[in-house]
């Protein structure tokens, strides 16, 4: 495969295009992803490649689109809805839970909701509280909901891909501060519901998803000069979780450190330990912890804002808390 | 399934059958929950059964439709068995969800009929999402939405509206208003003019209809459909009325016995009666006949739902997903 570096937002839009090619009933409705390209330029090209019948514009009417997308999927046809931010999809939520995620259950089967909710999710850059909050944990708590959060482009785009082939509602969680980092595409198989170790270690564990992978990566690059061998889990489905790899990784390491961008109080971390706790308990060396954002909102000010978010200093200094090497 | 509906190609006949029988089996449910064997909420659709089968007698088989939590009638109407129906209200595993969705969550997706949804004014834009699939599918069909008066102050319904009118979807809402959401009524909760006006600024025409007039209903669907069927939504208002609670568990204090006598002198059901006797489209052994028949489908469906087994615990995982994680 071509080595060259491909950003993530060229990696989703592919996604989106070679679906849309593939299957006439794909079609991707939002705020301004047409003529405009898309807020953070994820759908630009497609309206020129597509036209007006299947990638639309839509008034700011989260609630409306979402549910309308969710009718839409119901009778037949393949939604991707943008969320402009995922912040703006609290206004949707009912339709993400109540409608999309409960339907076939509630039908006993019979009504069936292809649709993927999509758009970035957890912090900005300086946008303060309203526009930076991570949402994984909520949409993963549903069951009913499949929910998806990437770190590079590879997995980016085949996951969006499967996603969008997917019969089941996929919330698909992208993160702003993602989009413009390039990785290469490789052949790597990626499914919803597999985790994958990008990095292989012996001493610690580190579970992690979305923009936090990177931090853990540099984190374990770091902890290396100090001989401490990190292992990462890129976690990638928030639901189905992967518990199998996530326990054997630990299994091998004894320690675990679970990394996330939004907070700890009922999180996805804490899902993590959870499971840790529960199928490899005995396996452990030390108590599971976690990195997460702070117990507070998100403020403006940057010193602030760097103080209330995870960082890779206080993933090493937490992993060599782990390892006994403070 | 439902050969009672065809047994005759007479629309007398028919219209008169489908409303007698979403009577009688309302009334079935409404004793079955006395019974204790339908649980939680149940809202029975009596009263208003002329808004129903007045529009239904005009869709044609690639239409769909869309309602709340008031969807046992609408259910069965659009083609799903009334067996699986009551085995549905009595969480059976037999039931058209298999027992996992109660009596506010019904679908026959096979029938085009969306269910059965529990959170007020959300149906509506999902049954305008069903019109964008009309639409983007070239089928030539229409969703009918029906809502109450009391969801037609959600939020959502005009955001549907504007883009039903903006995208021009086949989309005919049929605002059921039978004067209140639940105890508040429609003069206590919505201001300016009548509902059916409310999708004037989004462009969208509507009419008021006598909801308690079958054939009035019929001839406004005819309008309706035909007109959402050219890609303009349209709205019906049907002045309606229900005969009993809002649902099994309401005490119903707030509408007084006047009132709601005044209403059921004007039973949709027996005026269709007389008038179709008065002007001989049916005959009083006709009448008879069909009530007989109507009597036997309830009765079977009621000891179906009876015999039917409830759920296996095993069950409770299924469906979650299309196929299992
Ligand atoms: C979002 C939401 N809010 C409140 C309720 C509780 N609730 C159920 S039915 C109802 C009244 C709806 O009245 P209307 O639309 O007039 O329909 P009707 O019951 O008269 O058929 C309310 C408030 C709900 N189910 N969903
Ligand atoms: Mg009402």
């Amino acid at each position: 495969m071509n080595s060259e570096k491909v950003p993530v937002r060229v990696a989703l839009r592919d996604a989106m295009a070679e679906c849309m090619r593939e299957d006439e009933t794909v079609f991707v409705m939002g705020e301004d992803v047409a003529h405009y390209g898309g807020s953070y330029k994820v759908t630009e090209g497609l309206h020129k490649e597509f036209g007006d019948k299947r990638v639309i514009d839509t008034p700011i009417s989260e609630m409306g689109f979402g549910g309308i997308g969710v009718g839409a999927a119901l009778s037949g046809l393949r939604p991707v809805v943008e969320f402009m931010t995922f912040n703006f999809a609290m206004q949707a939520i009912d339709h993400i839970i109540n409608s999309a995620a409960k339907s076939s259950y509630m039908s006993g089967g019979e009504a069936v909701c292809p649709i993927v909710f999509r758009g970035p999710n957890g912090m900005a850059a300086g946008t303060g509280a309203q526009h930076s909050q991570c949402f994984a944990s909520w949409y993963a708590h549903c069951p009913g909901l499949k929910v998806i959060s990437p770190y590079d482009s590879h997995s980016a785009k085949e996951l969006l891909k499967a996603s969008i082939k997917d019969p089941d509602p996929v919330v698909f969680l992208e993160q702003e501060l993602m989009y413009g980092e390039g990785f290469a595409l490789t052949n790597e198989k990626v499914e919803i519901g597999k985790a994958a170790v990008i990095r292989k270690g012996t001493d610690v564990t580190l579970v992690s998803f979305s923009r936090m992978v990177g931090f853990a990566l540099k984190a374990a690059e770091e902890c290396e000069k100090l001989g401490i061998s990190c292992e990462v889990v890129d976690l990638r489905t928030l639901r189905p979780i992967d518990e199998k790899t996530i326990i054997s990784s630990v299994k091998k390491t004894n320690r675990v450190l679970a990394i996330e961008e939004g907070w700890a109080y009922s999180g996805i971390a804490s899902e993590v330990i959870s499971i840790v706790n529960e199928k490899a308990w005995d396996s452990l060396d030390a108590e599971p912890l976690r990195v997460t954002a702070e117990n507070t909102l998100l403020p403006y000010a940057k010193n602030l804002e760097e103080l209330a978010v995870p960082t890779v200093e206080k993933i090493i200094n937490k992993i060599k808390y782990l390892t006994n090497k403070i | 399934m439902p050969t009672l509906f065809v047994d005759k190609d007479n629309k007398y006949h028919k219209i008169y059958k489908q409303m007698l029988l979403a009577r009688k089996f309302e009334e079935a449910t409404v004793q079955l929950y006395r019974e204790g064997l339908i649980r939680g909420f149940c809202h029975p659709y009596i009263g208003q059964e002329a808004v129903l089968i007045g529009i239904n007698s005009k869709m044609q088989s690639q239409d769909s439709m869309i309602t709340g939590y008031r969807c046992h009638a609408h259910t069965i109407i659009a083609g799903c068995d009334p067996k699986s129906v009551m085995a549905e209200l009595t969480g059976r595993s037999t039931g058209c969800s298999k027992g996992k969705g109660g009596s506010m969550h019904m679908f026959s997706i096979k029938n085009r009929f969306y269910g059965g949804h529990g959170i007020v004014g959300a149906w509506t834009s999902l049954g305008t999402g069903i019109g964008f699939s009309h639409k983007y599918k070239e089928d030539n069909g229409v969703c009918v939405v029906f809502l109450g008066d009391g969801s037609s102050n959600q939020g959502q319904f005009f955001e549907s509206m504007n883009m039903a009118s903006l995208w021009n979807l086949p989309v005919l809402y049929i605002i059921e208003n039978n004067g209140y959401a639940i105890g508040t009524s429609v003069e206590r909760s919505a201001a300016g003019g009548p509902l059916h006006k409310r999708g004037e600024c989004f462009g969208i025409d509507s009419e008021e209809v006598d909801g308690m007039d079958v054939e009035k209903m019929s001839e406004a669907a005819d309008r309706g459909l035909s007109i959402a069927r050219s890609g303009k939504p349209y709205i019906i208002e049907a002045a309606t009325y229900r005969f009993r609670p809002h649902s099994m568990s309401d005490p119903d204090k707030h509408r007084s016995k006047e009132e709601i006598d005044k209403y059921k002198a004007l039973d949709p059901i027996s005026s269709y009666e007389q008038k179709c006797l008065k002007n001989k489209f049916m005959t009083e052994d006709e009448v008879k006949q069909i009530k007989k028949e109507v009597k036997e489908i309830v009765s079977e469906s009621v000891k179906f739902a009876k015999e039917s087994p409830f759920p296996e615990n095993h069950e409770m995982f299924e469906d979650l997903y299309t196929k299992s994680l």
